[in-house]
């Protein structure tokens, strides 16, 4: 694997979008190349160089390359997009759109992220070590197919409208979730480490959401059936179970209709 | 003075019986005229190559409220699908595109006229907007009548002579082009929820059938002599065993014949057959009768008909058949946008995937092209898809591909999850017919601008008409081995003069000449109790003046009207 | 002779009454009297011709001061601050015609704008919930001919939208709802009692912020599922109640306003809306209604949507391709993160609608504000360009918050030498065009605009 570090020298007055700092845009170029590279503040397209220094080569493929972002790239959005495979670690925070629509790979951000990270995601591993904004795992605009597989781990906490219309894969979040989990889900699973504030599993067809602290609004759309012991992450718990959204459409399956799931931990 | 010569390409023209020979096309300040007439022409070397008129589509949803309603509820339908900018606008959308890429689209295809397949006669105004903001092609809007109040009064009492009245007055307050009819009488059911399902089918309240609204319609529609015919969308467009009902409504134009000074030849245009020719009586035993439907088609010769063909993309349904598309969202369940419009009509828009692995969509596909393959009349028999709802536009040339090749249609099937069954639902594997350059020439201009009652101006290439000309890289003597080089020179004419100019090249557009908005203004005697019927119905019933109905002369762009006066 | 005009289309809400008769004064210039509207729209006429107008250009001096320049110089002005920023926004778009929104969208694709309007701080969360959900709806002339029960949520027309009730919902006589109200059951669901809640058969007093959940509720119930004793502040048998009461309809309707748009969850309450119309639609007729706001709110959505297949939050900065994504490309998203770098306030006033910080954020950079009125963004403008006020002095066509295209008549002149919204965009792009193609003859020339903004 070989690494290319890019040092945010000369930061954006604005923001800057950087669909193409993947390891798939980077794979097979010298740094030199890289640095010419396109990025966007608003209308103006310059090259990667103007605002980042460039050390490394890329590897032969994307998976042999793995990209380290240095300097405040807090506004810097859309790293990773795409990106089907290698790694891209991020030392602080950064925007928009991290990860969104990865496909495969892993993407390691040590600080915090803005809204529509993971969005639409297929694949790969998304880390964040700090708190992720809004829509996180969501689903791009009007799209009913949300987020597909792979892994959103997130430490802290999550803002609103997490795992909107998803179909698969896993978000886990350490802290608190703001307002709607896997609204329309028709999939997936969410796992909260901390509180979910409300509107858990509206409008939901199919999937699973696991709160592991308290749910401060529960909606009424949700019954409680029983209780189960399961592991999750790694944790062996007692859980209340519900099933819902009863006021949403459900697909039946042998003659039996397939409800999204909430357990809650005792 | 411009002056063209298009030298010896292989020339197309079903309107004059030509059949692929080596001429000469001569243009002069965009009209076609004799080669005799041109003294210092630029030519436009088309030798090896196809010369056709500019193309003809007769039923498209490209401009007006229910086709914004699908751009406006598909962000998705942008997302990573639209082309970057190449012309003078961006080009958004991919089943639904924008104004501008619809323009620009049609023209990199050679085509020339589409005709708005659908116009709510309340939103007129929006209709024309959109004409305006769409480049290149040459527009007309059919205004809805089948579930129109007015309409259905007077053809309870069979008052023929005040709903033609009726009719020369909405064409000119909406600056429509001809009589569209959608699922008739089940729309209105619709606005109660209810719909109705076959010709005989009693439309709630107006104590009217739906046999009754398609045979007045074409008594109406020949009393006024227009130049299109009636245009029908059957009732229970979509559903298992529907073949029946449309035979039911082919059948109510027994007995007319065609009135009117436009060289028309039909009293019915019966729209996107494919939807209307199945067979079954549910999901699970669905089947083509395609080849039932076509051969009523095929011995009766005052109907014309457009095949509605499912392309195998993601779309965009959409359709003034309400109960329909409401039915359809139940089931994909997916976002379902609706709108009923007072007095006249209704309109649904749902997302639909044609995917090749779900045996109805692989059993739908074959059933447009048994429609045009079994034709025994391809001036009668045209291509479309319905567009957006069978397919979007830009893929006519894959449905031609799929017409003139028995192995892009094997090639294509190959991909099918559920090929067996499809085969055994349909005849399409038993179909070895290949369509030739002269057959697409009708299907694809001759035949429709036949059928629209223009063809002194479009759709052929006879000196006086417009000097629209497409010309593609087909060598009719020499056509490529791969199909799919058919469906490239088809996508990306070689050239395309609209008007007489140079508008595309090499399948790129190089400039926008002025289109225009065609319309039909009939006049016909004065009647007292129509006019009274019409400022009754605004006072009362309607949400918007009747001052303010009619749309204003500086909303429309460009015109060109056709006209018909009844009074002679 | 004083001259009357019918027909004439009110330029305030989104209720679009088309009825108005105006009578002007015998030069023309003057407006007497205006029939059939309601106070407000009367006021807008009034104010046209009785207020003190600007006619020419203003802009800001070192000093702080305005002063008057030609219409030339503005759009030289204009076009040089939209040239040289990187992520301009062109914002507003209330109270124009779609022919000045068509013009404005081709300056933003050539400057590379964003380009949005006032539905971005109104009803967006519609257009979100429209996005996922569809949108089951109708025309209001629908609405007076079928409709027997009226749900009004979160909405209040009795002050926001005055004729709304009479025109169309409520009290008119249609074609199958001869008896008008007593026709009619009226449903209005609100945590405050207005005054609309007064003509009200069934008042519910949903707890502020739960519309979500009492939704929810109505849902489950129409399936036929147990809900809890009591949901958002509302008995169980009460909506019981009222469940029974939507399934037996003939045909209904649900305004909503915003009440719904603007409490927590936003476009989720609209989209669960939404989804409770398509439930209702098994068992009869239902249809749901955004009260948009202004007469033209509707039509950016409209013009945009044709033009680019998205009704607002356009981001047209990448120039060959259309993003949008509203909670980034939303003009006060982009205002309160410093993503903007030059700001057009058009036929609004973001500077009395904008929250503090976001116009605080914009005031560093060049704003231009184009209005035939003198307002708080006016005010604290680089530039301010009058123009005529459409439906008065301008015509062009509207869409009803039904999406109704009704064309608009002018009933005066402009003053003399004032012009209209197009005609200014159609200039100005003209002039991106000419800046366009100094640049590509020679090498980009930087130029910064002149004029010092004023004072916070
Ligand atoms: S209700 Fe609205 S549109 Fe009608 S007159 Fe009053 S302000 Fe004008
Ligand atoms: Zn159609």
């Amino acid at each position: 694997m070989k690494t290319v570090t890019l040092t945010m020298t000369n930061p954006p007055e604005l923001y800057l979008e950087g669909q193409n700092i993947t390891p798939d845009a980077f794979a097979g170029k010298t740094a030199a190349e890289i640095a010419a590279i396109d990025v966007w503040e608003g209308k103006l397209k310059s090259p990667l160089g103007k605002y980042f220094t460039v050390e490394g080569n890329g590897g032969a493929t994307a998976a042999e390359t793995r990209i380290i972002l240095r300097g405040d790239c807090s506004r810097l959005k859309r790293v990773g997009q795409q990106m089907t495979a290698g790694e891209i670690v991020i030392e602080g925070d950064a925007d928009m759109y991290i990860g969104g629509w990865m496909k495969g790979g892993k993407i390691h951000v040590k600080g915090n992220v803005d809204s529509f990270c993971g969005l639409a995601m297929e694949g790969g591993e998304l880390i964040i070590d700090g708190k992720a904004g809004h829509h996180l795992g969501s689903s791009p605009r009007g799209e009913w197919r949300g987020m597909q597989g792979g892994l959103i781990r997130v430490a802290g906490s999550a803002g609103n409208d997490t795992a909107t219309f998803m179909n698969g894969g896993t978000i886990i979040i350490g802290g608190d979730a703001d307002i709607h989990v896997s609204t329309h889900a028709e999939g997936g699973t969410v796992i909260i480490k901390g509180n979910a504030k409300g509107r858990v599993g509206g409008q939901m067809v199919k999937g699973d959401i696991y709160v592991f602290g308290q749910i401060e609004n529960p909606l009424p759309g949700f019954k409680q059936v029983g209780e189960v012991e399961q592991e999750v992450d790694g944790v062996k718990a007692r859980f209340i179970h519900y099933i819902g959204d009863l006021g949403e459409r459900h697909p039946v399956s042998k003659g039996k209709p397939v409800y999204g799931n909430i357990y809650t931990r005792i | 003075m411009s002056e063209l010569l298009i030298k010896n390409g292989f020339v197309f023209d079903p309107l004059q019986g030509i059949r692929g020979d080596r001429m000469d096309i001569a243009v002069k300040d965009g009209r076609i005229v004799e080669t005799s007439a041109l003294q210092h022409p630029e030519t436009i070397d088309a030798s090896g190559m196809t010369v056709m008129a500019g193309g003809i589509d007769i039923h498209s949803h490209v401009v007006g409220p229910k086709v914004n309603v699908g751009r406006l509820f598909r962000p998705e339908d942008k997302l990573f699908k639209s082309p970057l900018k190449r012309c003078n606008r961006m080009e958004m959308g991919f089943s639904v595109p924008s104004t501008f890429k619809a323009g620009y689209d049609y023209a990199r295809m050679g085509y020339v006229f589409v005709n708005e397949a659908a116009m709510p006669p309340l939103h007129s105004p929006h209709v024309h907007e959109e004409i305006r903001d769409t480049p290149i092609i040459d527009n007309a809007a059919m205004p809805v009548f089948g579930n129109n109040w007015f309409t259905l009064e007077y053809l309870k009492n069979h008052e023929i002579e005040n709903n033609a009245a009726y009719t020369a007055w909405l064409l000119r307050a909406t600056r429509g082009f001809a009589i569209k009819v959608v699922n008739p009488g089940g729309t209105e059911a619709w606005g109660w929820g209810l719909n109705c399902e076959n010709v005989h089918d009693p439309v709630p309240y107006f104590e009217i059938t739906p046999a009754e609204i398609i045979a007045g319609l074409i008594e109406t529609n020949e009393h006024l002599g227009l130049p299109h015919s009636v245009h029908l969308h059957c009732n229970n467009l979509g559903n298992p065993g529907n073949y029946t009902d449309t035979l039911d409504s082919l059948k109510l134009a027994e007995g007319y014949t065609p009135k009117n000074n436009f060289g028309r030849e039909q009293v019915l245009h019966a729209t996107h057959l494919q939807f209307h020719s199945y067979g079954g009586d549910s999901w699970g035993n669905f089947e083509s009768r395609a080849p039932d439907v076509i051969d009523y088609v095929n011995s009766h010769d005052n109907i014309t008909i457009d095949i509605g063909q499912v392309t195998l993309d993601e779309t965009t349904t959409m359709t003034a058949d309400g109960p329909f598309e409401h039915h359809l969202r139940a089931l994909n369940n997916l976002k379902w946008a609706n709108t009923d419009v007072e007095l006249e009509t209704a309109a649904g828009v749902v997302p639909y995937i044609y995917s090749p692995k779900v045996k109805v969509c692989t059993i739908q596909w074959a059933v447009g092209l048994e429609l045009a393959l079994l034709s025994k009349d391809l001036m009668r028999t045209f291509v479309s898809t319905d567009h957006p709802n069978a397919g979007p536009f830009i893929r006519y040339p894959r449905v031609i591909t799929w017409l003139m090749s028995r192995a892009a249609r094997d090639a294509t099937m190959k991909t099918f999850k559920w090929l067996e069954r499809t085969i055994d639902a349909t005849s399409i594997d038993g179909i070895d017919r290949e369509l030739d350059l002269y057959e697409i020439a009708q299907m694809t201009r001759a035949g429709p601008a036949k059928a629209l009652g223009i063809s002194n101006t479009y759709g052929g290439l006879a000196p006086g008409m417009d000097a629209d000309i497409a010309i593609y890289a087909l060598n009719p003597e020499n056509m490529p081995e791969n199909p799919e080089e058919i469906e490239k020179a088809l996508s990306r004419c070689a050239c395309l003069l609209k008007d007489g100019v140079v508008t595309v090249r090499d399948g790129e557009v190089l400039t926008e000449p002025p289109k225009r908005t065609v319309w039909v203004d009939v006049k016909v005697p004065e009647n007292a109790q129509v006019q009274r019927d019409i400022y009754e119905h605004f006072l009362r019933y309607y949400s918007v003046n009747l001052g303010n109905y009619s749309l204003f002369e500086e909303h429309l762009f460009n015109p060109r009207v056709i006209e018909v006066d009844t009074t002679q | 002779m004083p001259k009357r005009i019918e027909n004439v289309g009110c330029p305030y809400c989104g209720v679009c009454c088309d009825d108005l008769v105006v009578t002007v004064s015998d030069d023309g210039k003057k407006i007497l009297e205006v029939e059939n509207a309601c106070a407000i729209g009367n006021q807008i006429y009034h104010h046209a011709t009785e207020s003190e107008r600007v006619r020419l250009p203003r802009l800001r001096q070192p000093d702080g001061t305005y002063k008057e320049i030609s219409y030339d110089e503005a759009i030289d002005y204009a076009a040089r601050v939209l040239y040289n920023a990187k992520k301009p926004l062109i914002y507003g778009f209330g109270s124009t015609n779609c022919e000045g929104m068509a013009a404005a969208a081709k300056v933003g694709e050539k400057a590379g704008a964003i380009l949005d309007n006032c539905a971005s701080i109104c009803h967006g969360s519609s257009l979100l919930a429209i996005f996922d959900n569809g949108y089951p709806s109708c025309t209001l002339g629908e609405v007076k001919n079928r409709a027997d029960v009226i749900l009004y949520w979160g909405a209040n027309p009795a002050h926001a939208h005055p004729r709304h009730m009479s025109r169309y919902s409520i009290f008119p006589r249609g074609f199958f709802t001869g008896k008008g109200h007593k026709s009619r059951k009226i449903i209005v669901i609100d945590p405050r009692y207005t005054d609309t809640a007064r003509v009200a058969d069934i008042y519910l007093q949903v707890k502020q912020g739960y519309d979500y959940d009492l939704f929810n509720a109505f849902r489950t119930v129409a399936r036929g599922h147990e809900i809890p004793e009591e949901v958002a502040g509302i008995k169980r048998e009460k909506i019981l109640e009222v469940v029974e009461i939507m399934k037996n309809a003939r045909f209904g309707t649900i305004f909503y306003g915003m009440g719904l748009c603007h409490t927590d969850g936003r476009n989720h309450n609209i989209d669960i809306a939404i989804s409770l119309t398509r439930d209702l639609n098994d068992f009869t007729k239902w249809t749901i209604m955004a009260m948009r706001g202004h007469y033209n709110i509707t039509g950016p959505n409209q013009v945009w949507s044709w033009q680019y297949g998205f009704p607002y939050c356009l981001d047209l900065s990448k120039r060959d391709i259309a993003h949008m994504n509203p909670g980034e490309t939303s003009s006060i998203d982009l205002a309160m993160r410093g993503e903007i770098d030059a700001f057009f306030n058009v036929a609004t006033d973001a500077g009395a609608h904008f929250p503090i910080e976001a116009v605080k954020e914009l005031r560093k950079h060049p704003w231009i504000t184009i209005d035939p009125n003198i307002c708080m963004a006016s005010e604290i403008s680089d530039l301010h360009i009058p123009v005529g006020i459409v439906g008065v002095e301008v015509p062009g066509i509207v869409y009803r918050m039904d999406n109704v295209p009704v064309q608009y008549r002018k009933v005066i002149d402009p003053p003399e030498g004032v012009i209209s919204d197009e005609e200014l965009f159609e200039r100005i792009y003209q002039r991106l065009c000419e800046l366009e193609a100094e640049d590509a003859a020679k090498e980009r020339v930087k130029t910064t605009a002149e004029g010092i903004p004023a004072e916070d």
